[in-house]
C-alpha cells in the first residue's frame, strides 16, 4: 500500500438512497406486534407468554439452522423471522402445548420461507404455513379454547401447556370451568355458527372473548397498524380493502336474510379477521405490489373469509382466505400493471 | 382529479422526496481564480464533436471559436481564457474514455475580459436566424442533458408549438445554481425566454418553479412583462420535478406520448440557466465560456454557487473549495440522483456540468457496507416511478437476464434512469443500475439486428454473447441465438 495515491469510490448514480432498509420496516412491524403480544400475555398469563416465547425461539433457531446448511449469511439480522414467530403464536390458542408451537415453527420457517428461497422468495405467508399445518396435524388442540382473564393466570400454567411431545394433552374443560363461572370453551364464532349466540362489539373490542392468543382485541391491533401505517412501513389500502370488502359481504348476506345472518361490525370484529387484515395480509413478500392489484387482493381475502365463515365447515376462514390471496397475488400483479406515462390506451 | 385541481398542488404522480440540503441557495454566485491550465473535450454535447479550428502552439484570446460545429446535431466550443494552446489531445473525460480536447495554458497576466463578438439587433432576426444564433454561441442544455439548445428551438415539421416551457424546478438535491441564476439574472432569463419564444413561434411561456424556492417565484414574477405572455408556475417539490414529460404535466396538465417528446403535445421545453445564459450572450454575439455551478456536499469546506470557465479542472475547483484531501471520498458531477461520479481530478467542468458534490469517508463507508437483499416487493418502487413502470418486475428480470422481455412487456424504453426505484428500495437492489445495463444491451442488440441486414457489415465488434451466458447455466443458449454474431463473408 502506498497509503499516498488517493483512492476516489466510483458508483453509479443514484448516489443517495431513503435511509430506511429492511431491517428498518421489519424491527417496526416488531415493534408494533409487542404490545399486542403483551396485551395477549396479559389476558392469558403465562402459557400465552411460554407459548409466544416458544414459536419465535422455533422460527429464529430453523431460520439459523438452514443459514447454515445453504451456507448462507445469516439473516436473524432482518428480524424477518421474529415476526413469522411472534404472529405464529398470536395466532393460537393460548392452552396450545408448546412442543406443538415449535413444531409450527419449524413448518413455517422450514416449509413456508426456506423452501422457497428465503425472505421475498415465499409464496405464502410463512405465519400461516405454520399455522395450516398444525392444523391438520394437530385438529383438537387447535381448537381448545381457555377463557381470558383466569385468576390463576400469572401464577400457573394451563395444563396443556407442557404435554410432552407426541402424548395426549390432558383435558381442560374441567379446569377451564372452574378457573372462569360459565366458561364455555367455544370462540365468539363458533358460538354464533352452532348456538346462534352473539358477543357484543364491546366485548370483542375490549379482548373479554375466547380466542387465539393474539386476535382478541381489535382495537389494539387496529391502533398498531395504524402506527406501521402512518410510518409507511404497511400498505394501508390492503387492511381497508380486506375489511371493506368482508363487512360489505356481511352486510349483503344480512340484507338477505336478517335471521340467519350476524351484523357487519360482528365479522369484522370476531375472530381472526383483524388481525389477519392488519399484519398477515399485508406481508409484503405475499401480496401484489401493483396499486390496482392490492385492492383486488384485499377484497378477494374480504369476500373469501366472510364465504368460509358462513358456508364451510370450520368457524374460522381468515387463514385459508389469506393463503389463498397469496396464491392469486402473482397473477393478479400480471394483470394490473399500472398504466405507462403517456401511454395510448390501457395495457392489458 | 378536476374538481379539485383549483385547490391541488401543480404536480405529477408518484415520485420521491429526497432531503433537500440546499444550503448554498442564499449566498449569491461568486468567481473562482482561472485556473492555470484549461480543458476543452471537443465532445461535451450530444451530437458530433466539434472540429478544432486553432492549432498547437496559437495564442487564443477569452471568448474566441477554437473548435467550430460539424453539422447540424453539433455546437462551437470558444476559449474561456486569454491563453495558448497547449496540446490537442486525448484527456480523461466524465464518461469515462479519454476524449480528444484541447489544452489551453491560461496568460495569469491577463485581465481575461470577453472582447470577442458583435452585437446583434435581436428585434430584427427571423426565427430561423435565431436558431442560427443560438448555434453559435455554443449553447447546449445547461441543466445537465447537454442537448444542443438550437436543435431544441428547431420545431419539427408538421408541429406547432403553442407554450414555452421553462425549467426553473432543480428537483435534484444538493443543486442550488439555477436557483441563484433566477434570482440574480431575471432580467436575462426574460430576454432569453423571448427569443426562445420567437424561435419556436410559442404565443405563451410557463416558468416551472418548485415551491420550495419562493423567493425565486417572486422574484421572477415582479419582472414579468405586463403583455401576460410569461407566466409563473409553483409546482410541488417533488423530484423528478425538473424531468421534462414530469414538467410538462405538471405545469400544463398535458402527458407527453410516451417514447414521444414534448412537441407532440405542442410544447418545448428549455432550462432556466441556458435561457439566462442566452438571453445575456445572443444580443452580444458572444459564445458560452463559463456557466454556474453548485460546488457542495459533506465532504467540502466552503461550499458555494460560482460561475465556473468551461473546462476548468476538477482539481483546481476542490482546492479552492476545500476539498484538499479526497481520498476515499467520492466527487460525483451533476446532482445525487442522476450525476456521474468521476474517477479523475483531471476531469474538466464540461457545459452539461451543474455540480460537484464531495461526498466525505464516512458517507461513502456507510453506503458501501449496506447490504443487498431479495427483492421483498413492497412496492415502494411502483409508487415512486414516474413513468409509471414496475421496477420490481423490471429488477426480477434483469436477474434472470430477461431483457428482451423487460423491453417487450414492460415497457423498459420508458425509463428515464431517473433513479427513484433504486433510491426507495428497501432491499438496496441497484434497479436502475440493472435498467441501464438492460438498455445498453437491447440497444447492443437492435445494432446487431441492423447490421444482420446488411452483410457486409461485420458483426465482429458486437461479440458480447457469451459475456452474458457465463452468468448463468442453461439460460446461456436462448441468448446466444440473439447475438451470435453473422457469420462473416
Amino acid at each position: 500500500m502506498t497509503g499516498k495515491s488517493p483512492r476516489i469510490e466510483l458508483r453509479a448514480a443514484p448516489h443517495v438512497k431513503r435511509p430506511v432498509g429492511v431491517e428498518t420496516i421489519m424491527r417496526n412491524v416488531v415493534l408494533a406486534l409487542l404490545p399486542i403480544a403483551a396485551f395477549s400475555v396479559w389476558q392469558y398469563g403465562l402459557s400465552a407468554l411460554a407459548l409466544l416465547v416458544t414459536a419465535t425461539l422455533a422460527c429464529l433457531a430453523t431460520e439459523r439452522w438452514v443459514n447454515r446448511l445453504a451456507g448462507g449469511p445469516n439473516t436473524l439480522s432482518d428480524w424477518s423471522a421474529t415476526i413469522t414467530g411472534l404472529l405464529l403464536g398470536l395466532t393460537l390458542p393460548p392452552s396450545f402445548p408448546l412442543w406443538m408451537a415449535a413444531v409450527a415453527g419449524f413448518a413455517a420457517i422450514a416449509l413456508g420461507k426456506a423452501l422457497f428461497g428465503g425472505l421475498g422468495h415465499n409464496v405464502f405467508n410463512p405465519a400461516l404455513v405454520g399455522r395450516a399445518f398444525v392444523q391438520a396435524a394437530f385438529p383438537v388442540s387447535i381448537t381448545t379454547w381457555v377463557p381470558a382473564y383466569a385468576p390463576d393466570r400469572f401464577t400457573s400454567f394451563i395444563p396443556t401447556t407442557f404435554t410432552l411431545p407426541f402424548m395426549t394433552p390432558p383435558d381442560i374443560s374441567a379446569w377451564a370451568k372452574a378457573a372462569v363461572d360459565g366458561f364455555t370453551g367455544a370462540t365468539p364464532l363458533a358460538r354464533w355458527k352452532f348456538e346462534n349466540l352473539l358477543a357484543t362489539p364491546a366485548d370483542l373490542l375490549s379482548g373479554a372473548v375466547t380466542a387465539s392468543a393474539g386476535e382478541t382485541s381489535a382495537l389494539l391491533i387496529l391502533a398498531c397498524g395504524l402506527y406501521l401505517a402512518a410510518r409507511r412501513f404497511l400498505d394501508w389500502r390492503i387492511p381497508v380493502a380486506v375489511l371493506g370488502a368482508a363487512a360489505l359481504t356481511a352486510w349483503a348476506f344480512q340484507f338477505a336474510g336478517p335471521e340467519r345472518y350476524p351484523d357487519p361490525a360482528f365479522v369484522l370484529l370476531s375472530g381472526g379477521l383483524m388481525l389477519g387484515a392488519v399484519f398477515m395480509a399485508t406481508d409484503m413478500a405475499t401480496s401484489p405490489v401493483t396499486p390496482k392489484g392490492v385492492w383486488i387482493y384485499g377484497a378477494t381475502i374480504g369476500v373469501l373469509t366472510v364465504m368460509i365463515r358462513y358456508f364451510g365447515g370450520l368457524t374460522e376462514g381468515v387463514m385459508y382466505a389469506i393463503l389463498i390471496g397469496n396464491a392469486l397475488a402473482p397473477l393478479i400483479d400480471q394483470y394490473t400493471q399500472p398504466r405507462v406515462f403517456g401511454a395510448r390506451g390501457r395495457r392489458a | 382529479m378536476n374538481l379539485f385541481s383549483p385547490f391541488a398542488r401543480k404536480t405529477f404522480a408518484r415520485g420521491v422526496h429526497p432531503a433537500g440540503n440546499k444550503s448554498t441557495a442564499g449566498t449569491p454566485l461568486r468567481r473562482l481564480p482561472f485556473a492555470p491550465r484549461m480543458i476543452l473535450p471537443l465532445a461535451q454535447h450530444i451530437g458530433k464533436p466539434a472540429v478544432p479550428t486553432v492549432s498547437v502552439g496559437q495564442e487564443v484570446v477569452r471568448g474566441q471559436l477554437i473548435a467550430r460545429a460539424d453539422g447540424f446535431l453539433s455546437v462551437p466550443l470558444h476559449a474561456p481564457v486569454d491563453g495558448v494552446v497547449e496540446a490537442i489531445e486525448l484527456m480523461p473525460s466524465a464518461r469515462g474514455p479519454w476524449t480528444e480536447s484541447i489544452v489551453i495554458r491560461t496568460y495569469e497576466a491577463s485581465t481575461q475580459e470577453v472582447r470577442c463578438g458583435t452585437p446583434r439587433d435581436m428585434d430584427a432576426l427571423t426565427p430561423q436566424e435565431i436558431i442560427q444564433a443560438v448555434q453559435e454561441t455554443g449553447m447546449v442544455g445547461l441543466g445537465g442533458a447537454a442537448f444542443p439548445s438550437h436543435a431544441k428551438l428547431t420545431v419539427p415539421k408538421g408541429r406547432a408549438i403553442h407554450t414555452l416551457v421553462v425549467n426553473g424546478c432543480e428537483c435534484e438535491p444538493y443543486l442550488t445554481c439555477d436557483h441563484r441564476v433566477m434570482l440574480e439574472r431575471t432580467d436575462d432569463l426574460i430576454q432569453g425566454i423571448r427569443y426562445a419564444m420567437r424561435a419556436v413561434g410559442a404565443e405563451k411561456a410557463v416558468i416551472g418553479i418548485e415551491d420550495n424556492k419562493p423567493d425565486a417565484v417572486a422574484a421572477i414574477r415582479a419582472k414579468l412583462p405586463a403583455d401576460g405572455r410569461i407566466t409563473v408556475a409553483a409546482v410541488e417539490t417533488k423530484y423528478p420535478q425538473g424531468a421534462e414529460k414530469m414538467l410538462v404535466k405538471s405545469a400544463l396538465g398535458l402527458e407527453v406520448p410516451a417514447g414521444g417528446l414534448p412537441s407532440e403535445v405542442g410544447v418545448v421545453v428549455n432550462n432556466v440557466g441556458t435561457l439566462a445564459m442566452l438571453g445575456r450572450l445572443l444580443p452580444l454575439g458572444q459564445g458560452l465560456t463559463e456557466r454556474a455551478v453548485t460546488v457542495t456536499g459533506p465532504g467540502i469546506k466552503r461550499p458555494g454557487d460560482y460561475w465556473v470557465p468551461i473546462g476548468t479542472p476538477m482539481r483546481h475547483i476542490l482546492a479552492w473549495a476545500g476539498a484538499e484531501d479526497v481520498s476515499e471520498r467520492e466527487i460525483i458531477l451533476g446532482g445525487p440522483m442522476m450525476g456521474q461520479a468521476v474517477a479523475s481530478l483531471d476531469v474538466p467542468v464540461t457545459k452539461g456540468v451543474s455540480g460537484i458534490l464531495v461526498f466525505d469517508r464516512r458517507r461513502v463507508e456507510a453506503e458501501a457496507n449496506r447490504p443487498v437483499h431479495a427483492c421483498i416487493k413492497c412496492g415502494e418502487c411502483v409508487n415512486a416511478c414516474p413513468m409509471g413502470l414496475n421496477p420490481s418486475m423490471l429488477g426480477l428480470l434483469a436477474d434472470k437476464l430477461e431483457y428482451d422481455q423487460m423491453g417487450a412487456e414492460y415497457h423498459l424504453g420508458d425509463c428515464f434512469e431517473c433513479g427513484c426505484c433504486t433510491y426507495v428500495c428497501p432491499s438496496n437492489i441497484p434497479l436502475v443500475q440493472q435498467f441501464r445495463v438492460a438498455k445498453g444491451v437491447l440497444r447492443e442488440r437492435a445494432e446487431l439486428a441492423r447490421a444482420k441486414l446488411e452483410p457486409h457489415e461485420s458483426g465482429e465488434r458486437f461479440d458480447f454473447g457469451h459475456k452474458e451466458g457465463e452468468g448463468r447455466k442453461g439460460g446461456g443458449s436462448r441468448h446466444t441465438v440473439h447475438t451470435t454474431p453473422p457469420a462473416s463473408t
